[in-house]
């Protein structure tokens, strides 16, 4: 190859990677800088920064004053770390079980486990919320982290255990030796060596139960527990004529998990190239 | 699991949380579901009816014609995100992958952005993008002399659903890109080295090389849009409301399940047709599921390193 040739390829790919880099990143940047003006500069001139004359706030005065966003992105928060908590052990747990022991119904508890990341959880919406109506659950964030605990399971178990086979034996056997009991091993010695893993399960397991509406809107639609997802849902519908009211929503439901994304984007991203290559 | 030896108590407690949550708020309810989909409300009372819920679904003409749509909407759904979302990311994927490649992180971090926004952004941001009333497609359109092409492609029914479909193309086009790009990065250098002395580089190399090593994670990247394609809601139901509109034309099998087990307007909900939806939605995924591990897994060839 020479080396004409090789720059003339390497201009190609950035110029496509570029491209896409705008159509991924244009309509944040529409919404955040839109969500910033007055309502006379957002029609006037959709695609200017703010200056000093449209600079204006009022949309996030709205939204603060009328929506309880505080209290939805609160919800969201405890949703999402009790349900990754609990997926990350038990699935850990499962893993650790299926992956170190031989016993009689090994491979088909495997197999049952396995089951749900094939079979959408959603499909039994209709039996879920009579259970949660019979126990009394509807409307508390219990019946989401419940929820969310099952989907996110057969998922982790199937990737953590795929690791945990690649865990020395050597080590779990010295350590035994050493007269550690199997929860010690299990904890001290497994678990801070799948922490890549766990990282992997823990990005697919966050994104989806961050961004759901299904289960938030069927199971806990009421005002003290809406997550953001629903919140913001609901305010847009009700202030669809406000412009201002809606970009304003639009961009406290992305900064935050921009800013988020942008700190952890590096743990994120190597925890999914981690996970595909085994 | 009685043994010569003792009981082995740590691994049932081990297996016991993840079991007992998974099948409590998963397989049960699943089960339940799908039995529910065999009874209905005969004078108020809940009785067992066979078939007779599919029956309806397939036999009485406004059922089953709203079940059609939604199926031929969502297959059509399905097809969008395999022609455009799955080539364009091994594309990304493999433009990233290049060796050398300056600010590639950047590039990753900024394409991957999209997936993680909800489906009520997403929708609701495409939504003010294309409105005619903003005006922001419309007049970008204009800069480049094609004003012209602008219609309001979420009102029309011709356009809507392809247009929504490209919208969760847009959104999760990161997926695939980031699996297939884990996927050329676990191919070994010796492999491209070897293929490299025999003078077959760039394109070609892609061609012959790289893709059919990385055929098992795009197949695995199809059977993933597939349960997620004919699971989804969220989009259509943020951006067209649960009538899915205009007319039906975006109705998915998601959205049909909803409005049925939940009522819209004067219509009460029903949960057994709701259920009855539910089971065939199970049974499409599981035969589509079954087509992916019996006929294209067992085929792919698999390399060993």
């Amino acid at each position: 190859m020479s080396a004409r040739h090789s720059t003339a390829r390497s201009i190609a790919a950035h110029a496509i990677l570029i491209l896409y880099t705008v159509i991924a990143l244009f309509p944040v940047f529409v919404i955040v800088v839109n969500s910033l003006k007055s309502r006379r500069a957002i029609f006037a001139e959709p695609l200017a920064l703010p200056t000093r004359e449209t600079f204006d706030l009022v949309g996030y005065r709205t939204v603060l004053a009328q929506g309880d966003f505080l209290q939805y992105f609160q919800n969201s928060m405890i949703v999402t770390c009790a349900s990754l908590f609990f997926v990350l052990l038990f699935g850990a747990m499962a893993a650790f079980a299926l992956s170190e022991y031989r016993f009689r119904g090994n491979a088909l508890m495997g197999l049952y486990l396995a089951l749900g990341i094939m079979i959408p959880i959603r499909l039994g919406t209709v039996a879920i919320l009579q259970m949660m109506v019979a126990s009394g659950l509807v409307n508390t964030l219990t019946a989401l982290i419940l929820v969310y605990t099952a989907q996110g399971l057969p998922l982790a178990v199937f990737i953590l255990s795929e690791f945990m086979r690649g865990v020395s034996d050597d080590l779990k056997n010295a350590g035994r030796i050493d007269g550690l009991s199997e929860y010690t091993i299990f904890f001290r010695l497994v678990l801070p060596l799948v922490r890549p893993a766990m990282a992997t399960v823990a990005v697919f397991t966050m994104i989806p139960i961050w961004n759901d509406l299904w289960f938030p809107l069927i199971l806990a639609p009421s005002e003290a527990t809406k997550t953001i997802t629903l919140g913001s849902q609901v305010f847009i519908g009700q202030f669809v004529t406000n412009w201002n009211a809606v970009l304003a929503a639009l961009g406290l439901a992305i900064v935050p998990v921009l800013i988020l994304y942008l700190i952890f984007s590096r743990q994120l991203i190597r925890g999914i190239t981690a996970g595909a290559v085994k | 699991m009685a043994r010569r030896k003792a009981f082995r108590w740590h691994i049932a407690v081990f297996l016991a949380p993840a079991v007992l949550v998974y099948t409590a708020i998963m397989i049960v309810p699943l089960i339940g579901t799908l039995n529910l989909s065999l009874f209905g409300l005969v004078e108020g009372s809940r009785v067992f009816v066979g078939l007779r819920n599919f029956a309806i679904l397939f036999g009485d003409p406004r059922w089953s014609a709203a079940f059609w749509n939604a199926l031929g909407n969502n297959a059509w759904f399905f097809l969008v995100h395999m022609l455009v979302q799955n080539p364009v990311g091994i594309l990304l994927a493999a433009l990233l992958s290049s060796p050398r490649l300056r600010m590639a992180a950047f590039y990753r971090t900024a394409i991957f952005v999209p997936t993680i926004l909800s489906f009520v952004i997403v929708g609701f941001v495409w939504k003010l993008i294309l409105s005619p009333i903003w005006g922001i497609a419309p007049n970008m359109l204009d800069a480049v002399g094609l004003r012209g092409l602008f219609a309001p492609w979420l009102g029309r029914e011709e356009y809507a659903l392809t247009t929504l479909a490209l919208i969760s193309v847009w959104q999760f086009v990161g997926i695939p890109m980031m699996l297939i790009y884990a996927a050329l990065l676990s191919i070994p250098d010796e492999v491209i080295e070897a293929a490299e002395m025999d003078g077959v580089t760039g394109w070609s190399q892609f061609w012959k090389i790289k893709l059919p090593l990385i055929l098992p994670s795009i197949g695995i990247i199809s059977v993933l849009t597939f349960v997620g394609n004919f699971n989804a809601f969220d989009l259509v139901y943020v951006s067209q409301g649960a009538l899915a509109g205009p007319n039906y034309a975006t109705d998915i099998l998601g959205t049909f399940l909803y409005r049925t087990f939940f009522g819209f307007q004067l219509q009460l909900g029903d949960p057994h047709m709701g259920a009855t939806i539910a089971t065939a939605m199970f049974g499409i995924i599981l035969v589509g599921v079954c087509i992916y591990l019996f006929a294209i897994q067992t085929r792919l060839r698999r390399y060993q390193f």
